[in-house]
């Protein structure tokens, strides 16, 4: 129900064309829309503004910048291949980690745990997520990554290095380090929009299976998880974009080496991380539109992802529609 | 009945509620890390020097982030004076105006702009604004907040606004009250916590920004006079201490992240526990 | 919702009036990491100095630096790298190269027990190219006769930034090994063939610190703030010399300074010079388009020229020889605002 006056009908046509809509109304009407509009607005321009930056680039590699290795200021030769990986793989670990973890926290604080606990546990949470990456960065840098160097790289490598993702010298700060330290961002909102979800399953899902004699644990199996599927899924994309767009804390721990290794332990680059590090110093004209362009497909890429993950949450609402509109 | 089966089920049942807890307390174990170690390195050097003074110059031990702080502020406040109106107006016509096509779209593009990173923010903001201007600046950095303030406020001010039952706005309607002066007096009013609520949450948010603010406020180790100038912020100050090499500036980026979280921690935990079962139903 | 717009709108005022001073005037300036502990040092002394304006500097990177005062979104540059040809045709206006001090870029290295390793030219270069790969290779082993080196990875550390302090460290790599010549080239910022990305000094500082087994470059003043032990390097007259102030000083005297004062010293022939050193410059225009900033800007480069000069030696920075220093204030008389 988004208009809220769709219940008052306008006057009939004859007194209508006596009374016309009050100038205030009107102008009103009009301001606000102007305002919502500043959402279309806001996104051309970024668009713009990026598509703009990069046209040097875009004209001199074309494709090739999305497919070429090759990142050299001093030839001026740019590929965006190794931000890219890195940006995907860090993403991907940081789903692996973070996925499993969130979904069964939001089931544990949905349907298994009591009250206050719930309520308790869920103001963390949000605590969690309100932490500036910057601040994570600095934690990552100077107490997780010595701690991953000493203690939990060595044992991966000792007991999982036949698999060559565990293989090679290990420097602390790596591709997988950049993707722990991103699973530990994206907890936070992927725990709350499964949580949302998990609640706005129908009462009466939970009651036909309790009705049937189900434990706790099958009816969130049976009546909210595959219910729920959708949603979740959303939820996990929505996570996934915001792991893609990451920025200051990936890049103290990620190792800033523009490079596709097969190794975990070897040091990455994702496509935020080049741009924070060499925007402001990019001395030619080629540099910086080549970081335009990179800005260009990470704002590609996200947009797509956000997209995806708004339209499965909202498919899940569509039928629903439990809250009061 | 108590067969095998039962109690293989019940046994499952527990596991998982087990699993499940054991997944959550890890969930939260990275904030209680975090925060244990900031309050380590940190606590020390929180102290009336760091709320007073401005940096020091290399190797000279003391100085503070009083500029960082003051600076953040104002940015927040600049930001505020850009995302809210533009925020609020908007949440205000998805929810008493518009069509249910156009207002679908316009909720997802809201949604999408949300998930861009902040960092092409700062693109975006740079080529915009410093460059035209010559200059990295105050207004640049509170520009670029705003704008990312203003589809966050959008949203939940729409989401406070359409808890308004509609009772309020027929009855005020049936007494003649113009629609504009419906809205805003009496379902902005009511609301009015909520929305707050609201921005308070979309500035702890952009508070702690960094890397847009590299390439529009810029730093400054002194005071800003002009907003036309660069300014330091607490983030930024942050960010540029912890990887310098200074034991001392170390110290106090700790001390400064610290300080940081703790007013985005307090603004949060304490907008969600004053407005709970209020008007958002969120806990 | 006005109420609270105006609180708001009237903090910002009021914060913005609390920290105000009576017309004082920001001076912006970005640029190299190295010089940064001289620079701010000035900066601060020169803020008593001169209490109606202030110097704010930030150390982006000497690629940074270039940058923005290409851009003009600052008022003065700083770079460890002298602008080329190129980069200079696109300013808007002349910009000059004011030299201010020179330091030493030191080979820096975390190893257990006190080592004080020699190195040269060559094996430097090979290390950087990613051909020397251990602690204990024969090269190494070869310029240390006496010391137990051990036997595990050698990790090369590197700028992820764009930095002046690269460009000395690739223009002494160019000059001593032809293949990193023509692989790798000379630049503020280069395609590494091997190692990890830190920024800025202090990051390579602080990864060389943290991470064992490490090598890396970082000028002379960061490795003594930290204290990170560094290597002995053979110059070009075959000795082994120890970064110092005197030995820099030795590797300017003998280097030749042309007219817009963009010179190398790397590699100097004195016999105790040390072969990686470089200058330091502040990039300005040669008109300034604003004359209150101008004319603040040029008692500072004087002063600095003059006072500033005499603090550099306690931060191990090597202040200009007298004769530099005349062409240098000449120069700055060139100033227009």
């Amino acid at each position: 129900m988004n208009n809220a006056l769709a219940t008052v009908k306008p006057a009939p046509r004859a007194i209508a064309s006596l009374v016309r809509r009050p100038f205030g109304d009107e102008a009103f009407e009009w301001l606000t829309f102007l305002a919502a509009l500043a959402v279309f607005v806001l996104i051309l321009l970024i668009g713009y503004e990026l598509a703009q930056g990069s046209l040097l680039t875009l004209r001199k590699f074309g494709w090739r910048f999305l497919t070429s290795s090759d990142w050299d200021p001093v030839n001026e030769q740019f590929g965006a291949l190794p931000f890219m990986f890195g940006t995907l793989v860090s993403s991907v670990i940081a789903l692996v980690i973070a996925v499993p973890l969130s979904i069964a926290t939001a089931v544990f604080l949905t349907e298994l745990a009591p009250r206050w606990l719930q309520q308790t546990l869920s103001l963390f949470i949000e605590l969690l997520a309100a932490v500036p990456s910057v601040i994570l960065g600095l934690w990552g840098i100077f107490v997780m990554v010595p701690w991953l160097a000493d203690h939990v790289f060595p044992k991966l490598k000792q007991s999982l290095g036949f698999l060559p993702i565990f293989q090679g010298p290990i420097y602390g700060v790596s591709m997988l380090a950049g993707g722990i330290i991103i699973a530990i961002m994206i907890l936070p909102i992927i725990t709350s929009v499964s949580r949302e979800i998990l609640r706005s399953v129908p009462g009466l899902q939970r009651e036909a299976a309790y009705a049937l004699g189900a434990t706790r644990w099958e009816v969130t199996r049976i009546a909210v998880l595959s219910y729920a599927k959708k949603g979740i899924c959303g939820a996990v994309i929505l996570g996934l974009g915001r792991a893609l767009g990451e920025t200051m804390a990936v890049t103290m721990v990620i190792g800033n080496r523009p490079e596709i290794a097969k190794s975990l332990f070897a040091p990455g680059y994702t496509l935020a991380s080049v741009v924070a590090n060499e925007f402001t110093e990019a001395t030619t004209d080629t540099y910086l539109s080549a970081l335009f362009e990179i800005g260009l497909v990470l704002l590609g890429v996200t947009v797509v992802v956000n997209a995806l993950a708004q339209l499965l949450l909202k498919a899940m609402e569509g039928p629903l529609a439990t809250r009061q509109h | 009945m108590n067969t095998a089966y039962h109690r293989w089920r019940k046994l499952k049942n527990m596991l998982v509620q087990v699993l499940t807890c054991v997944c959550a307390l890890l969930v939260i174990l990275p904030l209680g890390l975090i925060f244990y170690h900031l309050v380590k390195s940190g606590l020390g050097s929180v102290n009336m020097a760091f709320f007073t003074q401005l940096p020091k110059p290399v190797g000279e031990a003391g100085g503070g982030m009083a500029n960082a702080i003051v600076g953040t502020g104002e940015l927040l406040g600049l930001a505020a004076l850009i995302g809210v109106p533009v925020g609020a107006l908007g949440g205000i016509f998805l929810s008493e105006y518009g069509a249910s096509r156009l207002n679908w779209w316009i909720r997802l593009g809201a949604d999408v702009l949300n998930g861009v990173p902040s960092i092409i923010w700062g693109m975006v903001v740079y080529a915009l604004v410093v460059m035209p201007m010559h200059g990295f600046s105050a207004w640049a950095g509170g520009i670029v907040l705003g704008m990312m303030m203003v589809p966050l406020i959008m949203r939940t001010t729409e989401e406070v606004l359409l808890l308004v039952p509609h009772g309020y706005r027929e009855a005020a309607l049936a007494l003649g009250i113009a629609q504009w002066r419906t809205i805003v007096q009496i379902v902005v009013r009511t609301a009015l916590k909520g929305i707050i609520t609201g921005i308070l949450l979309a500035l702890a948010r952009v508070a702690g920004e960094t890397a847009p603010l590299l390439f529009t406020a810029f730093g400054n180790r002194f005071w800003n006079h002009r907003l036309s100038d660069p300014i330091a912020a607490l983030p930024l100050q942050v960010f540029n201490y912890a990887i310098s090499p200074y034991e001392d500036w170390h110290r106090q980026a700790w001390a400064g992240a610290l300080v940081l979280l703790l007013f985005i921690a307090i603004i949060n935990a304490g907008v969600r526990i004053l407005t709970r079962d209020r008007f958002l139903q969120r806990t | 919702m006005n109420r609270a717009l105006s609180l708001i709108v009237g903090a910002v005022l009021t914060l913005s009036s609390a920290s105000r001073s009576s017309a004082q005037m920001l001076i912006n300036g970005a640029g190299a990491t190295f010089p940064y502990p001289i620079y701010s040092k000035w900066f601060d002394e020169y803020a008593r100095v001169d209490p109606s304006v202030r110097f704010n500097y930030q150390s982006i990177g000497s690629g940074g630096g270039q940058k923005q005062i290409l851009a003009q979104t600052v008022d003065f540059g700083a770079s460890d790298g002298p602008m080329t040809d190129a980069n200079l045709a696109k300013a808007p206006g002349k910009i000059l190269h004011i030299p201010t001090v020179a330091g030493a870029v030191v080979i820096t290295y975390n190893l257990p027990g006190n080592l004080k390793l020699t190195l040269d030219g060559p094996t430097v270069a090979d290390i950087f190219l990613g051909k020397i790969t251990r602690w204990d290779d024969k090269r190494i082993a070869a310029l240390n006769p006496q010391m137990i080196l051990p036997n595990s990875d050698l990790v090369v550390v590197h700028r992820s930034d764009g930095s002046g302090t690269s460009y000395i460290f690739t223009d002494y790599l160019c000059s001593v090994s032809k293949e990193w010549e023509s692989q790798v080239g000379r630049n503020t910022s280069v395609k590494w063939p091997s190692g990890l990305g830190a920024k800025g000094n202090e990051g390579v500082a602080g990864q060389v610190k943290q991470l064992h087994g490490t090598v890396g470059y970082v000028e002379l003043a960061y490795a003594h703030q930290n204290d990170l032990p560094y290597a002995n390097m053979k110059n070009a007259a075959g000795h082994p010399i120890e970064a110092s102030l005197d030995s820099v000083t030795e590797a300017m005297a003998t280097a030749k300074i042309p007219d817009d004062f963009r010179f190398s010293m790397v590699n100097a022939p004195g016999g105790k010079a040390y072969p990686i050193a470089g200058a330091t410059w502040l990039l300005v225009y040669e008109h300034q388009k604003d004359p209150a900033k101008g004319k603040k800007l040029v008692e500072f480069l004087n002063w600095a020229l003059t006072t500033g000069e005499g603090m550099a030696p306690a931060l191990d920075y090597v202040p200009l020889p007298d004769d530099l220093k005349r062409r240098v204030i000449d120069r700055i008389k060139t100033i227009t605002y």
